[in-house]
């Protein structure tokens, strides 16, 4: 058993290692891929076939490896004789497929490409049938899904090509998805993913509550991938594919991989009412629609399409029905249809290779030319029909004989014999076309080619497989006998009924049946024959409302109308709906805690309100309201009141016990302030109207609809504010800090011990988000020229210029720069000062309000004082500011203090502290988080005077470019 | 107090909110900044107020919790205050980057139709 475990493990990797290998070759070497390819396929056929012994009697081969244990996800293989059966007809028919297409062809196609994909969709395959785990399986099943796509879109520069493989895809893909979300819940109820677990556990998952949606999930998997109605409609598209593609997919694989699946969970859902309605339903309509289909199809593949629908809608009624006897004739019937069919569409290739054309209508008289290829599509499609002495009668006598028998008592098995033997009739009626239109009546004339026999290669597959429908047809029970017992008693198990596979069991109904279809079938053939031989592609009444149609159109709304709708409500490319979005939500999501708990305010008894303080926040809400309706036309006065309302919050902190917040908050509104003001010239001119137009009633209700949203947005916060104010809190994480700040952390300013030292890490990423603001910023503007000033030079500012022009000893600006001399003098003597300030705010900071964050911010102020009073030139050519270090530095500082802890075996960020003597300045703790502050100073430093430096410079630059402008030849200008 | 500071941050986030919601640019990164005062005002709230007590340890040594304002919202706010300015320069350049390129200060880059 070891040793076969090994096999199964060889035969699933050597399809895909040889894929690998073949996309290698030169794409000119059509012997040595075809070679190569048929070599991988006999090694599987090989390995498959020496594991015959094994699983004959009703053995299984596992294998077993682990993947993800944890989540009950193993790579399992397994081989019983069902997945047996399939391994061989994937292989073996896989090998015979290979050899046509060496033939098949053309030099100037990338056959590399073609083998590989081939070889790798085999693999596919073999991992559907043999996979052991539910999940595994699923996860083969969409590997076949994505590589029959690359198949049928070989040829990609088709248009048909491309669209049929796309359909191919989505349509199976979607079942695919369905049918993961269905293994999922499979594999809940039974509790194991194990393939063997979960056959065992039928019972259990029939009498589950999640039954339904489980089973209707693997079905629309199942259904969509073996083209069963209304999901058919993809596999005639997928004719587009080259015919090697089409007699591999639609024959063995592909398509069975759906009843494969259905045939390999019959012991977990057959018998149930829901199974027998919904697969009996949907294999009725397949069959009889299906065969109704191919009997007007013009196109010679079309035609087969059709009939692999209904054929495969056979298999599924068969399934249906819930008996273990109509199982085997299912399973029986697989792997008849899959040689017949592989042979017919092999001919159908050959035939469109010779003569140019699969065109119905076209062709005719074909037997002259290609007598020996006529009489073996003859007896294949003889064997389609069910002609007695064929595999196809065999099973086609046990579905009728099914048929007739009652399952479940109900309509639907009340008109399934009057269906089958309809369905049987268009079949004999459809083979017999297919003969006759091309292989007999006058010679053909208008053919694009001469036809004549094809290479003796080329016919060798068809020659195999109806050899193949010969003797099973005439010796069942000798030839295929054991090994369809063996993948009965896969499937059934112990359940596997007794059965004969006699070609003749005496006069009997479903020999009438058979009979009635037969002489029924050629008589519907020569009474449609006429219309048939000039009408249009398509069955009548149905080819207005072909089924791509209305999967097209779905598609169109779907991935066209409807996400341009929701690409107009919900797209991005409108700020304020999806602003207004957010601000809704949030509101719905903080009041629902009030709707569900009721709002009232706490008992906490509140501090008695100073009058100061009322007048302080009188100001602070008229510079709030006011910002908000000047905001629009006097960007000016909007920016300083909300530097009002800065300034009002800022001395709120200073009032209620947080000065090291009053000091960030009072240094950083400088700083934002400068930055606005510097942005402020290049946004456009907007003056209000003096005469204004009547406000559209739009834009009036979309004002009101905006305010109400303030208005209740505000409101909701200051409730919510005081609600929570007015009750205790909980429990204060704040008061182990408080504790251990001096002890643990050596300061005695608890926030910034906070920041610095036990919280030290979040401080570390904030650093990095502002050093990352500072260079994306400077990135932004590195390359830009802003826009043109909007305002024009004041007036004063044209006379002054006017005046320094007229003076020969003066240059423009002069008599600006004079004006402003008392505070650029003032400004520049602060300079020193205001460094002494941050650096004593950055060594007071662990003990008292400060911190290298105010320190840092102070710093930058002090350049940038610079900068307003002696213009960025002059500022420039006198000190040196490469802001890019100072940000390196400060992170630099920072990680290495951090890192420093690990050389004394700490965590990153661990502190040490102790005091030091200074001189003239005394006693300084020297905490190594002052070292980690230092980092932060210099990183806020680096980025604000980065952010402001970068901004200051666009003015110089707009004057160059218009400098540049002015000195253009006037042509170029 | 707590209903003036609650007031406070209710005109705050009202006058945010109105002009976060406004087509032009300048409007909304006034807006943003108000909404940043509002919320540093409310996180500064959840400690609840006190007056006259920083966190600030008196003596060295073992602090008493009961003594002090809670110095978790104020870490909190801290490092809120220096981000909201980080966020207001890089919307400022965006901003400004917007106008160069689109040659129109509304915030979806192009006038409404």
């Amino acid at each position: 058993m070891k040793i076969d475990g090994g096999l199964l493990i060889l035969l699933m990797l050597l399809p895909f290692a040889g894929s690998a290998v073949v996309a290698l070759f030169r794409s000119n070497a059509h012997n040595v891929e075809a070679v190569f390819a048929g070599a991988v396929s006999v090694a599987g056929l090989a390995i498959a076939i020496s594991l015959y012994p094994s699983v004959m009697d009703g053995g299984v081969v596992r294998s077993q490896i682990e993947w993800l244990p944890a989540y009950g996800l193993n790579f399992n293989l397994r081989m019983d004789g069902f997945a047996w059966m399939f391994a061989m007809l994937v292989t073996g028919i896989g090998l015979l497929v290979v050899v046509y297409s060496r033939y098949y062809m053309s030099p100037e196609d990338p056959v590399p490409r073609f083998f590989s994909f081939f070889l790798a969709f085999m693999g596919a395959m073999l991992g559907v049938v043999m996979a052991g785990n539910l999940i595994l399986l699923a996860v083969f099943w969409e590997l076949t899904s994505i590589f029959s796509f690359l198949l049928i879109g070989y040829w990609y520069q088709n248009a048909s090509a491309r669209d049929g493989a796309r359909m191919a895809l989505t349509v199976t893909g979607v079942g695919g998805l369905a049918l993961l979300v269905g293994m999922l819940l499979l594999g809940h109820i039974v509790g194991s993913y194990d393939l063997d677990t979960v056959l065992a556990s039928g019972n259990i998952v029939r009498q589950h509550p999640l039954f339904l949606p489980t089973m209707l999930l693997i079905l629309l998997g199942a259904l969509t991938k073996s083209a069963q109605f209304p999901f058919h409609f993809w596999l005639p598209n997928a004719m587009a594919a080259p015919t090697p593609v089409s007699a591999y997919l639609h024959s063995a694989t592909m398509v069975k991989a759906g009843v494969f699946l259905m045939a390999r969970l019959w012991p977990v859902f057959a018998g149930t009412q829901e199974w027998f309605w919904i697969v009996g339903v949907a294999g009725l309509s397949t069959l009889v629609l299906g065969a109704y289909f191919a009997l007007f199809q013009q196109d010679l593949k079309g035609l087969l399409a059709y009939s692999t629908i209904s054929h495969l809608g056979l298999i599924t009624v068969l399934l249906s029905l819930g008996s273990p006897l109509a199982a085997v004739a299912a399973i029986f019937h697989m792997m008849n249809h899959a040689t017949f069919k592989a042979s017919l569409f092999m001919a159908a290739g050959i035939i469109d290779h010779e003569t140019g054309t699969r065109d119905m209508r076209r062709l005719s008289g074909l037997f002259r030319y290609m007598p020996y290829t006529a009489t073996l599509a003859m007896v294949a499609s003889a064997a389609m029909a069910g002609v007695p002495l064929l595999n196809g009668f065999i099973s086609k006598e046990m579905f009728f004989a099914e048929a007739v028998e009652t399952h479940m008592v109900s309509v639907l098995d009340t008109v399934t014999p009057y269906l089958a033997v309809v369905a049987g009739l268009l079949s004999v009626a459809y083979s017999l076309r297919f003969i006759h239109s091309v292989f007999f009546g006058p010679l053909p004339n208008d053919l694009p080619r001469k036809p004549h026999e094809p290479p003796h290669w080329m016919r060798f597959p068809i020659e195999f497989l109806v050899l193949a429908c010969l003797v099973v047809g005439i010796v069942p029970s000798l030839t295929v006998g054991p090994f369809l017992h063996a993948a009965v008693v896969g499937v059934l198990g112990r359940e596997t009924p007794p059965y004969s596979l006699a070609v003749w069991h005496g006069f009997n109904l479903p020999l009438l049946m058979s009979a009635i279809a037969l002489t029924g079938g050629v008589a519907l053939y020569f009474a449609l024959k006429n219309y048939l031989a000039v009408s249009e592609e398509g069955p009548p009444w149905f080819r207005r409302i072909g089924g791509h149609r209305i999967f097209e159109r779905i598609l169109v709304t779907l991935s066209w109308r409807w996400a341009r709708l929701a690409e107009t409500h919900l797209g991005t490319r409108r700020l304020q709906p999806q602003l207004r979005l957010l601000v809704l939500v949030a509101l719905i999501a903080g009041s629902l805690p009030f709707y569900r708990a009721g709002a009232a305010a706490g008992i906490l008894p509140v501090i008695p309100a100073d009058p100061a303080f009322v007048l302080l926040w009188l100001i602070g809400a008229i510079c709030a309201i006011g910002a908000a309706v000047r905001a629009k036309y006097h960007r000016l006065s909007a920016l300083i009141l909300l530097a009002g309302a800065g300034l009002v919050t800022c001395i709120t902190f200073a009032w209620l016990s947080a000065p090291d917040l009053a000091v960030t908050q009072l240094l950083v509104e400088i700083v934002t302030t400068v930055l606005i003001l510097l942005g402020l010239r290049w946004l456009p001119k907007r003056w209000a109207d003096p005469d204004p137009m009547p406000v559209k009633i739009g834009a009036r209700i979309r004002r009101y609809r905006d305010f109400l949203i303030a208005v209740v947005g505000g409101a909701g916060m200051a409730f919510l504010a005081y609600v929570i104010m007015t009750r205790p809190a909980s429990s204060r994480l704040g008061d182990y800090f408080v504790r251990y700040a001096y002890t643990e952390g050596g300061g005695r300013n608890a926030v910034n011990v906070i920041l610095v030292d036990f919280r030290g890490f979040d401080t570390f990423g904030e650093m990095a988000v502002l050093g990352v603001v500072g260079l994306s910023v400077f990135a932004l503007l590195r390359r830009f020229r802003p826009a043109a000033d909007s305002v024009e030079s004041p007036d004063q500012q044209k006379i002054q210029n006017a005046y320094d022009e007229a003076r020969e000893d003066r240059k423009v600006g002069d008599t600006l720069s004079d004006y402003l001399s008392v505070p650029a003098v003032i400004m520049q003597w602060l300079f020193p000062v205001i460094i002494v300030l941050a650096i004593h705010l950055f060594l007071r900071g662990h003990d008292l309000p400060g911190g290298g964050f105010a320190a840092g911010v102070a710093l930058a102020i002090a350049f940038i004082l610079q900068y307003l009073a002696a213009g960025t030139r002059w500022v420039e050519d006198h000190l040196r500011i490469l802001p890019l270090r100072w940000i390196g530095f400060g992170l630099l500082s920072a990680a290495l203090t951090g890192a420093g802890s690990w050389f004394f075996g700490y965590p990153f960020l661990t502190s040490h502290f102790q005091y030091a003597e200074l001189p003239w300045i005394g006693k300084v703790p020297m905490a190594s988080a002052l070292l980690f502050d230092l980092g932060v100073f210099l990183l806020v430093v680096g980025a604000t005077v980065l952010v402001l430096i970068a901004l200051a410079h666009q003015s110089i630059r707009s004057h160059r470019t218009d400098r540049f402008v002015a000195t253009l030849p006037k042509e170029d200008a | 107090m707590e209903l003036i500071v609650a007031l406070a941050i209710g005109v705050l986030t009202a006058s945010g909110i109105w002009l976060l919601l406004r087509p032009r640019t300048f409007q909304v990164i006034i807006g943003l900044s108000l909404i940043s005062y509002a919320v540093n005002l409310f996180i500064f709230a959840m400690g609840r107020l006190r007056l006259g007590a920083p966190p600030v340890l008196v003596d060295a040594g073992v602090g008493d919790p009961g003594l002090y304002d809670d110095p978790l919202p104020q870490a909190l706010v801290l490092t809120a205050i220096v981000i909201s300015f980080a966020m207001t320069a890089l919307f400022l350049v965006v901003l400004l980057a917007s106008r160069g390129l689109t040659g129109t200060d509304h915030v979806d880059g192009r006038e409404r139709r």
